[in-house]
């Protein structure tokens, strides 16, 4: 019961910000949304993407947009981490798995409510929306995102207190996997090394699995194949955070 | 309150090992306030680090506010209050929002921590800043900030690591009135850790010096001084040939001459006057009862003096006496707060 209420305390606390702020994530979802804006019209008059443009290319900028929020959700923990607060935090009896939780649960919500703007915004430009596949397609995204973010709550409390470590592997890391997960482009067109480094990227299997819900397509290969790719990374991020926080910081 | 005996930490570091705590035995008892004191680095904060259930000891027991630190930090950490050395809000979170989510780590109902915050906001003076940003604080603000998040859960034993390191003498002054005042009002067991000698001095009724990872003082500030330092009569006489027969006199009266080693004595007067004139340095119980008496002996004995002064002892010159270096080489030295 104490774990229940501890982890309501951490997702409160850390939700605080974004209710007296809800502008605030709109702020972080700037880069999607110009690429939705920009980019997407751009995409939408070719004819390579098997006639349904926006179905393919929605999901690439989810993706993206999950990969660049809790990646970062890290951050918030180095800066906790740096400063004094986490310590305070750590001085209370409040549960080490409790504060991960937490703080996962507010990427969920955040995430859920940015991905939801996102396909709304998307309708009007031209998105056929297949509800099932759709929603479908957003937990998959929360499972994906969940773990990210717990895997850079791992990689803050790895670099704390220099931090250095922290920035140079999400620099080093978010961009190759975007790129190399055929989010704005397809990777068919490049070379076969390219091919072959795309294949290895769980990144995308999920962005695969994503374009084949947003099209309705339930029971192709790739929706499977993402969901395990993306209950792997969930899978392994909360292993590790879990792991991480019980050792102690 | 504090039990602890043998605790010793060591890190691993590049190329070996570093003992940052060697054997700490120490005894707390309830109400104390007990300032622990020592150079940088001389182990104050990963000994308050052991004892409040941040890090784990390499070896050693030890049971705070009646619970091991090893066995169950939980319970440790329910009943005692820490304030770390940097700051305990939150960049992101306004300071009310901060001290009920304090409140709710500490287990109290929502309802319990809204009045919990308010109370403490009250407490420390923080009301007008209840909807602000950490950052937006000055500096004494945010530390009254640390120690009201300290005091949610109306702790009997607080841990306070520097509490007044890096703020100017009025903000010290005004943080040591909140720390006096909750003692006074609700006998908290104080433990506080600081680099600041006149602080020790004037604050603590028990000081603990550390130095290398080791207890080598405990006592009362008076006690340790007058054991470890003394208080010192500085004579300047008119010619260098009474310096031996005052120095036999001074032997006489009980007192141990320390001047010819100039490099024991810090006080920046004696060496100025030594210079030109010769100065006679004698360490006394009580300088001030010594002083006539030794003056009346010299002036029987027909050596003129022509001035005299006395010394009481701070606390670097007990550091000074049982290391054989100053800690002010190593702390900051800033003007004595009032209490």
């Amino acid at each position: 019961m104490s774990f229940v209420r501890d982890t309501v305390t951490v997702f409160e606390r850390e939700m605080a910000p974004t209710w007296r702020n809800p502008f605030g994530l709109l702020f972080t979802m700037v880069q999607p949304l110009l690429f939705l804006y920009l980019f997407g019209p751009v995409l939408s008059g070719s004819t390579d993407l098997g006639g349904a443009p926006w179905e393919w290319f929605v999901p690439g900028i989810l993706i993206m947009m999950c990969l660049s929020g809790p990646m970062m959700a890290g951050y918030t923990l180095l800066v906790e981490l740096i400063g004094g607060s986490m310590e305070r935090m750590l001085v209370t009896p409040l549960s080490r798995t409790a504060m991960l939780v937490g703080r996962t649960l507010k990427e969920f919500v955040v995430l859920l409510a940015q991905g939801g703007l996102l396909i709304g915004l998307a309708i009007p430009l031209g998105l056929d929306l297949h509800l099932p596949g759709v929603l479908t397609g957003l937990a998959l995204l929360i499972v994906f995102g969940v773990g990210l973010g717990a895997l850079s709550f791992v990689l803050a409390i790895v670099s704390a207190p220099g931090g250095e470590l922290f920035y140079a592997v999400t620099q080093l890391t978010v961009f190759p996997l975007l790129l190399l997960s055929g989010v704005l482009l397809p990777v068919d067109a490049g070379p076969a090394w390219l091919q072959t480094a795309a294949a290895l990227n769980p990144v995308t299997y999920i962005v695969e699995a994503e374009r084949a819900l947003f099209t309705g397509a339930f029971t192709t290969p790739a929706v499977l194949y993402g969901t395990l790719a993306a209950t792997a990374v969930a899978a392994l991020g909360l292993t590790l955070g879990t792991r991480a926080m019980r050792r102690g910081i | 309150m504090i039990h602890a005996r043998g605790l010793t930490r060591r890190f691993k570091v590049r190329g070996g090992a570093v003992d940052a705590v060697r054997g700490l035995d120490l005894d707390v008892a309830a109400g104390q306030l007990v300032a622990f004191l020592g150079p940088n680095g001389a182990g104050k904060s990963t000994s308050l680090r052991m004892l409040t259930s941040l890090l784990p000891p390499t070896s050693g027991t030890a049971t705070v506010a009646g619970r091991d630190i090893v066995k169950d930090p939980a319970g440790v950490r329910a009943r005692i209050g820490y304030i770390g050395q940097k700051n305990g809000a939150g960049e992101n979170f306004r300071v009310r929002d901060e001290l009920i989510t304090q409140g709710r780590c500490y287990g109290l109902t929502r309802a319990q921590a809204r009045t919990r915050a308010d109370e403490v906001l009250t407490q420390l003076d923080l009301e007008p800043l209840a909807t602000r940003k950490p950052g937006t604080l000055s500096g004494g603000q945010r530390r009254r900030l640390d120690i009201a998040l300290g005091l949610v859960h109306r702790p009997a034993l607080l841990f306070l690591d520097e509490p007044s390191t890096g703020l100017d003498p009025q903000s010290r002054a005004n943080i040591w009135e909140h720390i006096l005042r909750l003692r006074a009002e609700h006998g908290t067991t104080l433990f506080l850790t600081t680099h600041y000698l006149e602080e020790a001095d004037a604050m603590a009724e028990r000081v603990i010096i550390i130095d290398h990872g080791r207890i080598i003082a405990d006592g009362t500030a008076t006690q340790l001084k007058s054991d470890l330092a003394g208080d010192h009569l500085t004579l300047t006489l008119s010619t260098e040939a009474d310096l031996a027969p005052a120095a036999t006199i001074a032997e006489r009266l009980n007192g141990t001459v320390t001047t010819p080693d100039p490099a024991t004595t810090p006080d920046p007067p004696t060496r100025s006057h030594s210079a030109t004139s010769p100065v006679l340095r004698i360490r006394v119980t009580r300088a001030d009862t010594a002083l006539p008496e030794y003056l009346r002996a010299l002036d029987t004995a027909g050596i003129k003096v022509a001035a005299a002064e006395t010394t009481r002892p701070t606390l670097d010159d007990v550091f000074l006496a049982l290391t054989g270096r100053s800690l002010r080489e190593t702390g900051t030295q800033v003007p004595e707060p009032t209490p």
